[in-house]
């Protein structure tokens, strides 16, 4: 625990109690009605409920999906930041400005765009082949590969900018003159990435991924446009969720059967943000 | 205790409150389901004029759209709707349970309070290609359907009603005759076993149906844009009035209407909210909507937007879009909504057993 500096700026009270009523009302509330809701379900129930085959399926879709989509834009974010940043070439500015565009695009659009342009590429497009075919790979087993891939794609550019946006500030206030002098001291390039560059970016690289991650794991309104929505087979958690709201038999418990999903999605998402930022936080202390 | 309620209804009375400044007209709104979206947008033109010129008042009728019984849940969640008109009974009886609408809503108004019914048809692909003329031609090997998903969609719950009343044998009649809509009523009241929920044919055929349907979209609109825009799949399951609709908008070239030997009447009902109308004093315009939808005026667009209307002299006028069919009756054969809902659609049911993973 390192001391805070002194604050020259008063004010304390008043932006503390801003920031804690903001995130009252946004976080922190609704999150205790989540907890609310599912506590209408007894234990057995909140167990039936989470481990219906159906349920299992959608959670192995929606994860395995984000995680992919997350470590693909790990590595190509990382060609693309380090692309805009050390290299000039006609268009850069252009680039560097679309990048935020999967933040702005309302996602519903980008559905729609993507099944509409990758329709003809044979494992992303919907066309309907009645036999489903299935990973039968373990962890991904009875999913449906081409839904899937249409998933990761899609959720790779939700989360495109995330990695990008992290690393590239990290890149640009690199000082050259560092590498140049590792270089004089007979380091070669794979050298200098590995012990310069690589553990400078990597706390950025770590929060960007978990980020895109974590945007994954929550994103609906493209993926129904992509989905087939199939129970066992092609359905994302967020999807299964609604399924489950508009049960209008009981509709108290079907609530709580939605939250007590959603539930475990936000701590299965909250331990691999931790394992995450646990990564980055050994890593600082193997350095130290 | 339900936490969200006066969070949903702050959000929206923002909205209202703000439009209630706009002027001295009436305003309702009817939240209705996905498909009838093009009915709504004339029937409302035409009752503000009607009521215009019964009461000098100015009203002005918002319409929301969207899967059935997420726009019931909308309103149990706040939305203050003045009319609810879903696809199907049920959902009406999900806002009654929230104490938002009378007991006894259904005797309201005339015909169960459905100013007009609908069915279950076929859309094909012009020429029809793999010559589908009944439902047991769509569960052959190399066929591929759509329809949506009955767990987030009213007329998707239709259609799987109808294909396992086809299975299962039901009674079905030719409805449009005023005895053969009594006959039909009287067996209903008299039905006290239901033997099509015991049919295994009807759960084999049923489950080979969905085996045949590649893609669930969560409504009915999500799957006529999979069929027609996307060219997925070669027969569309779907609301008459959506079948005729695609046809006209893609164009008679592209697709052809089919219907099947028999299916199922499907009443979408509409009743008051008793609760907001009382809040908004906007009973009296609510009512005179409701009332409207049966005036012959009415029933000529009901008709026009390919929905079967109540009043026989402008069914018979309307004859040639709306050819005679076999129809069964949910409250016959499978003794209505509650019922059909639970064995079918709740959580681990028929429904989900069909999807039953492969281990």
């Amino acid at each position: 625990m390192s001391s805070r500096p002194a604050n020259i700026l008063p004010g304390f009270g008043l932006s503390f109690g801003y920031a804690s009523l903001y995130m009252s009302l946004l976080v922190l509330i609704p999150l205790a009605g989540l907890g609310l809701k599912t506590s209408n379900l007894s234990w057995d129930q909140f167990r039936n409920t989470i481990t219906n085959p159906h349920v299992m399926a959608a959670y192995k879709l929606s994860f395995s999906a984000a995680l992919a989509a997350a470590l693909l834009n790990g590595v190509f974010g990382t060609v693309i930041a380090w692309t805009l940043v050390r290299y000039r070439f006609p268009g850069r500015k252009f680039f560097d400005a679309i990048i935020d565009l999967p933040f702005a695009m309302p996602t519903a659009v980008a559905g729609l765009t993507f099944g509409d342009l990758y329709g003809y590429v044979p494992l992303l497009a919907r066309t309907a082949d009645a036999q489903p075919w299935t990973f039968e790979i373990y962890g991904l087993y009875g999913l449906d590969v081409r839904d899937w891939c249409r998933v990761t794609v899609m959720l790779t550019f939700v989360g495109l900018p995330y990695v990008i946006r992290s690393i590239q500030p990290i890149l640009q206030d690199w000082d050259m003159e560092t590498e140049q002098a590792a270089m004089s001291l007979g380091a070669g390039p794979a050298t200098i990435m590995r012990r310069l560059i690589a553990p400078e970016i990597w706390p950025a690289w770590i929060s960007g991924v978990a980020l895109a991650f974590a945007r994954g794991v929550g994103e609906y309104g493209s993926i129904i446009f992509i989905a087939s929505n199939i129970p066992g087979l092609s359905q994302i958690a967020p999807q299964l969720i609604l399924d489950r709201i508009y049960d209008p038999i009981d509709p108290e418990k079907k609530i709580a059967a939605a939250t007590a999903i959603a539930v475990v999605m936000l701590i299965v998402s909250l331990i691999v943000l931790l394992l995450l930022n646990g990564l980055d936080y050994l890593s600082r202390r193997h350095r130290a | 205790m339900n936490i969200w309620k006066p969070i949903a209804a702050a959000a929206l009375a923002i909205p209202l409150l703000a439009a209630s400044f706009a002027g001295a007209e009436i305003q309702l709104l009817n939240v209705s389901y996905d498909a009838s979206r093009e009915l709504y947008t004339e029937i409302d033109a035409a009752f503000a004029d009607d009521y215009k010129a019964k009461t000098g008042t100015a009203v002005s009728v918002s319409q929301s759209h969207g899967g059935s019984a997420k726009q019931a849940r909308a309103v149990v969640d706040g939305l203050k709707a003045d009319i609810i008109a879903p696809a199907l009974a049920h959902d009406i009886t999900s806002i009654e349970n929230a104490g938002l609408i009378n007991a006894g809503w259904q005797s309201r108004l005339p015909y169960n309070s459905s100013p007009y019914t609908s069915t279950i048809i076929f859309l094909v692909r012009k020429g029809n290609p793999k010559g589908i003329k009944d439902w047991n031609d769509i569960v052959k090997p190399g066929v591929q359907a759509l329809a949506p998903n009955p767990k987030t969609g009213g007329g998707s719950r239709w259609i799987f009603l109808a294909a396992w009343g086809y299975a299962a044998s039901a009674p079905a009649r030719d409805l449009a005759s005023a005895e053969a809509l009594n006959e039909s009523l009287a067996a209903a009241k008299n039905a006290t076993t239901f033997p099509a929920y015991d049919d295994a044919k009807a759960k084999e055929f049923v489950t080979a149906l969905y085996k045949n349907i590649p893609i669930l979209d969560t409504g009915a609109r999500g799957s006529a844009v999979s069929f027609a825009q996307k060219n997925i799949g070669d027969v569309l399951i779907t609301w008459e009035n959506e079948a005729w609709l695609a046809q006209e908008e893609y164009g008679k070239d592209k697709f052809e209407i089919v219907y099947p030997s028999v299916s199922i009447l499907a009443e979408p009902p509409v009743a008051i909210v008793d609760k907001n109308v009382d809040e908004r004093s906007t009973r009296a315009a609510a009512e005179a909507f409701v009332n409207f939808l049966y005036t012959p005026k009415a029933q000529d667009i009901i008709a026009e937007n390919y929905y079967r209307p109540r009043d026989p002299a402008i069914a018979k006028k309307h004859a040639e879009i709306l050819p005679p069919i076999k129809l069964f009756t949910i409250d016959e054969v499978f003794g209505g909504w509650p019922k059909a809902q639970t064995a079918f659609f709740t959580d681990g049911a028929v429904f989900d057993q069909i999807y039953q993973a492969k281990k």
